[in-house]
């Protein structure tokens, strides 16, 4: 049990959408791999930044300038905690886990992958961790290696280190599966990577909430992740780096910010952080995240991931009663994260029909038709839970999905 | 009867459902009635990709009417198309062109239409008049 101050529906409270209706239903939110619901700190966030302080940051010399590049640049240094990096300047903002993926695959790409090179992805990979490696590759006429994974839905690692070789140059993966909730064995991931000299991005789009992360102790050369699978706003992310690397990399986008000095003859470039951040920031959302980093802090991970898998544990033995369920992804190490199906019933017809309940799951390939194919199916159904989901709510779709089965049979 | 008067009959009966578990059931009944098509039909060009389920479509000119024939791997979007085509089959290219397409929408079932929702049913009312289109150029043409 998450520990004795742990308060849920102290937690509820404060998710305003919790209380919305849904077709006359109260709403069973349990597409939170997709993007978790927002407490009302970032809701009046953003609100308050808008209405109270809305200005450019870094170059004005205002009242309303100084506040709030002071708040932006106090997230930095918030997530440089969060995810034990050891400068702020390692944390860049981006758009989101998917940009800083693409930031990398750009200006790392650039500067480090030439013909002949190879990097190593997995099975598992959401599609925004396949197609800008696989863009690269065509740039660079370099090699893209996948590790292939059992029938649980886990990393070979066996046949991880057999794709090594001397013109292994980058490893990404993801730290959680988004379709099947594996969690995989980033450490090892990382280390035998770092034997051979080359270098790993995390893509932590799944796991940041839910697991404890400490870019350092990973020895990480590179993490993303993204604000809105984190309780905070969309179109705001993180991607981590070690100083040394972005350094000996290029920029990635041109414009303002990111200069040093610009002339038409030749342009010098901003230190770090700055030089990956060109153009105006997503200030409103950045500054509104802080309120999520708070929240995540304040209810901590450890119980956050103990209410989780509360959740993940009991639903599992629900749904193990019901006839013909097929579970895809068994693995030992997971998320609450549950994919399932059946052959006689299409995932659509019961996303439909349980939606009329006022429930939302996710059914579909989940951006991973690699993954899909390799599982010869079209797609799953998946719940996947946050902090503020409860029991009482598994109990009440449990309930509606043996009505929606007898509809449908 | 006109394709108008199909559309009014069939939100006439769906007027008759009080509640969303009643009306679903009647779709789900509808799919499951619907021939299935052959799998000779199923093939990459008769698919219209959609996100989620797949439908099949599979036109036919007989005399100067078009035939739909349809399949769908997902029960409720095929009952969909069962209606569809009970509206639309069976009627000449140029009365399906003229048709202001409306049942759906007001037998509340707009959502499974929205472009947003990508099950391929949008992808096949564009089909479906696609095809009509094609066909009244054939029929002029074998006319001139």
């Amino acid at each position: 049990m998450p520990s004795s101050n742990f308060d849920i529906e102290k937690i509820r409270s404060l998710f305003p959408i919790l209380n919305f209706k849904v077709k006359g239903k109260d709403l069973v939110y349990f597409d939170n791999a997709a993007t978790t619901q927002k407490p009302q700190a970032v809701i009046d966030g953003l609100s308050d930044y808008y209405s109270e302080y809305n200005a450019n940051i870094h170059r004005g010399i205002h009242f309303l300038a100084e506040k709030a590049t002071g708040a932006y640049e106090e997230v930095r240094i918030q997530l440089q905690k969060f995810l034990g990096a050891a400068s702020s300047e390692e944390i860049i903002f981006t758009r989101g886990t998917t940009e800083g993926i693409n930031l990398v695959a750009s200006s790392f790409g650039d500067a480090f992958i030439n013909k002949g090179d190879e990097i190593i992805i997995s099975e598992l990979e959401h599609h925004s961790n396949i197609v800008p490696w696989q863009l690269l590759c065509e740039r660079k006429k370099a090699i893209l290696k996948v590790i292939p994974i059992n029938d649980a839905g886990e990393l070979l690692i066996d046949e991880y280190k057999a794709l090594f070789s001397d013109k292994t140059k980058l490893v990404a993966v993801n730290y959680v599966s988004n379709a099947l909730g594996t969690i995989n064995p980033i450490k090892k991931i990382i280390d035998l990577a770092h034997a051979v000299g080359a270098k790993v991005l995390i893509d932590g789009a799944q796991s940041t909430s839910h697991i404890e992360v400490n870019v350092q102790e990973l020895d990480v050369d590179f993490y993303a992740c993204s604000a809105h699978k984190m309780y905070g706003p969309t179109g705001i992310g993180v991607l981590y780096g070690k100083k040394d690397l972005l350094n000996q990399m290029p920029p990635y986008q041109g414009g303002g910010e990111m200069i040093e000095e610009v002339s038409f003859e030749k342009t010098t470039f901003n230190a770090l952080p700055y030089k990956f951040e060109a153009g105006t920031p997503n200030i409103g959302d950045t500054i509104a995240f802080k309120a999520a980093l708070d929240f995540i802090e304040e209810v901590g991970v450890k119980n956050i991931a103990k209410q989780e898998d509360l959740l993940l544990q009991h639903t599992q033995k629900e749904l193990e009663k019901i006839e013909g369920i097929k579970f895809f992804g068994q693995a030992k190490e997971k998320v609450s994260v549950i994919s399932f199906g059946f052959d006689d019933v299409h995932h659509q017809d019961l996303a439909i029909l349980l939606d009329n309940f006022g429930i939302a799951i996710r059914t579909g390939h989940h951006c991973t038709q690699p993954l899909m194919k390799r599982l010869g199916i079209l797609g799953t159904s998946r719940v996947s839970f946050a902090v503020y989901n409860t029991i009482e709510e598994v109990d009440y779709f449990i309930e509606a999905l043996n009505k929606v089965l007898n509809m449908l049979r | 009867m006109t394709i108008k008067e199909i559309q009014d009959k069939v939100v006439e009966e769906f007027e008759l459902f009080t509640d969303w578990t009643d009306k679903y059931a009647y779709i789900i009944e509808l799919g499951k009635k619907l021939s299935v098509l052959d799998e000779d039909y199923k093939t990459e060009q008769n698919i219209i990709k959609g996100c989620q389920s797949r439908v099949w479509l599979q036109p036919e000119l007989k005399g100067n009417q078009l035939i739909f024939t349809a399949d769908s791997d997902a029960v409720i979007v095929k009952g969909i198309v069962y209606l569809l085509i009970r509206v639309l089959s069976n009627h000449s290219p140029q009365d399906i062109l003229n048709t202001e397409l409306n049942f759906i929408e007001r037998i509340g079932l707009t959502q499974h239409l929205s472009p947003t929702r990508s099950n391929g049913l949008l992808a096949m009312v564009k089909q479906m008049k696609f095809y009509a289109l094609a066909y009244k150029s054939k029929l002029e043409s074998e006319v001139k």
